[in-house]
């Protein structure tokens, strides 16, 4: 499966060394988290959505502790609304639990100018005051526009601006795999 | 889409897209805080030349609750009653570089008129007995949500067709997506020829009612001279009242519905309007959705 303009020039990661990051991201948000209540992870729309559904299954099959989980869509809170081509697809977002005083880790497949992340830490305090907000990514691919950066992270990648990172879920593309390449 | 002047214009696609991307909205007046950022430094003024309590508050609730500026000018207070044209009106609201004008007005056509002379964009909240395409849009909506589909359904439409901007832009709607309409009215408030729109006429409410799925009722015009066309109020709840005996000749699942103001006795009885089939103030909830969405698709991206 190839992904619509995109020479892919390389494989980052393949499905078994996704499986052992995610992995690794697990233990340590279970680290960071395990002893607090409250906890909740939320996967920003749309492939951060599988992602925190992989995280949630496997902290359950580690820890007896009860995790919320939650969707959010950043098309409304996006800085480049009046920018870009057409109105973005909005989405539902989803989050069943009480944002007030809940630790939520946020989590996205690739952490690039932040301004994703920005956007979608905006939206979750519309819902509420969080205890606090982490951030996952499965990839860091650099060139950050802002200063944030994620508390937990599967892979740094050195990239230029030029190529672009397209993460491949079972989930939503049929395999798992990470790719750079020319757009 | 720059423009929201009718339902006529748009075609399938478009009306979907607008429905699916309401869903979206909906969840957002169910917030405690409801207000999302998108249209941040918009400008719109609301132009109601006609009174309205919920078109006009629907719009203004949906237009702040997506944090943009908004405006409201009545006629009453305005330089119209002065003497200036609404032409002269809309090119002096321009000069002030509003990205919207939602206008409301008694003359069919204002909306295209505006359209062509302004550069926002402009949004037909009714005008005259033409078009009010975001009550169409509403309305699609909540039969969509209750019956989860829009193609196939029989929908009833009762009442003063004649004078109902609001049966002209449901029936440019339902006969888009795929639904039977069946129009029901006393003679004199059928316009001849409407059968051209894709629609049945019968002149009996009960042969409309019959296994439809929806039944919506519709109000005597009276501001447009409708009192005219028939004998009096009484005599026309007689035969066209939505009561139960009416109704049970409909689909056991069947809605009912009403774009208001309601005249209780005289289109539809209390207990029908107050019943648990009845989704006229869910109607007027997913209102502010749709146009939440309608907003959205207009002022985003390169449309704006």
């Amino acid at each position: 499966m190839k992904r619509k303009g995109l020479r892919i020039t390389k494989v980052v990661m393949n499905a078994e060394e996704m499986e052992k990051t995610i992995n690794r991201m697990v233990h340590e948000i279970i680290e960071r988290v395990g002893a607090k209540k409250n906890v909740a992870i939320v996967g920003i729309r749309t492939r951060g959505v599988p992602l925190a559904e992989r995280i949630i299954r496997k902290i359950a099959e580690i820890e007896k502790i009860n995790i919320s989980s939650g969707t959010i869509d950043i098309a409304l809170y996006r800085d480049d609304f009046f920018k870009s081509l057409a109105s973005p697809e909005v989405g539902p977002s989803n989050l069943n639990f009480d944002v007030d005083n809940a630790h939520i880790v946020l989590v996205d497949d690739v952490a690039y100018t932040g301004r994703t992340v920005r956007a979608a830490i905006d939206a979750l305090m519309d819902y509420g005051r969080p205890a606090s907000i982490m951030y996952a990514a499965l990839i860091d691919r650099g060139h950050r526009e802002l200063p944030i950066q994620p508390d937990f992270v599967g892979k740094s990648v050195q990239t230029t601006e030029n190529e672009a990172v397209a993460v491949y879920l079972a989930e939503t593309d049929g395999e798992d795999k990470v790719v750079i390449g020319e757009k | 889409m720059k423009h929201l002047l009718g339902i006529e214009s748009l075609n399938r696609d478009q009306i979907m897209q607008i429905l699916e991307t309401a869903v979206s909205f909906e969840e957002i007046n169910q917030r405690q805080i409801k207000k999302v950022p998108t249209l941040k430094g918009i400008s719109v003024i609301n132009f109601f030349a006609e009174p309205s309590t919920r078109t006009r508050m629907s719009f203004e609730v949906a237009e702040k609750r997506l944090s943009a500026d908004t405006y409201n000018i009545a006629v009453a207070g305005s330089a119209i009653t002065k003497g200036e044209t609404l032409a002269d009106t809309a090119l002096n609201l321009q000069a002030m570089a509003p990205d919207c004008l939602v206008i409301r007005h008694a003359v069919s056509g204002t909306p295209h008129m505006l359209a062509q002379i302004m550069n926002c964009s402009v949004i037909n909240a009714g005008d005259g007995f033409h078009e009010h395409p975001t009550q169409a849009l509403l309305d699609a909506y909540t039969i969509k949500k209750r019956k989860g589909r829009l193609d196939g359904l029989k929908v009833a439409l009762i009442g003063d067709i004649a004078h109902s901007r609001v049966a002209r832009s449901n029936i440019h709607l339902l006969t888009k997506t795929g639904s039977q309409v069946v129009l029901a009215g006393p003679a004199t408030m059928i316009p001849r020829g409407v059968e051209k729109l894709g629609v049945t006429v019968t002149y009996d409410p009960k042969e409309a009612v019959k296994e439809a799925d929806v039944v919506m009722m519709l109000r005597i015009q009276e501001e447009r001279e409708s009192g005219l066309m028939y004998p009096d109020r009484r005599e026309y709840a007689r035969f066209f009242c939505l009561d139960e005996k009416l109704l049970s000749l409909a689909r056991p699942d069947a809605i009912v519905m009403h774009p208001g103001p309601a005249n209780r006795g005289v289109e539809i009885e209390d207990d029908i309007m107050d019943g648990d089939r009845s989704v006229i103030l869910e109607q007027v909830a997913n209102g502010v959705a749709v146009r939440m969405a309608v907003l959205y698709l207009l002022l985003g991206g390169s449309n704006a």
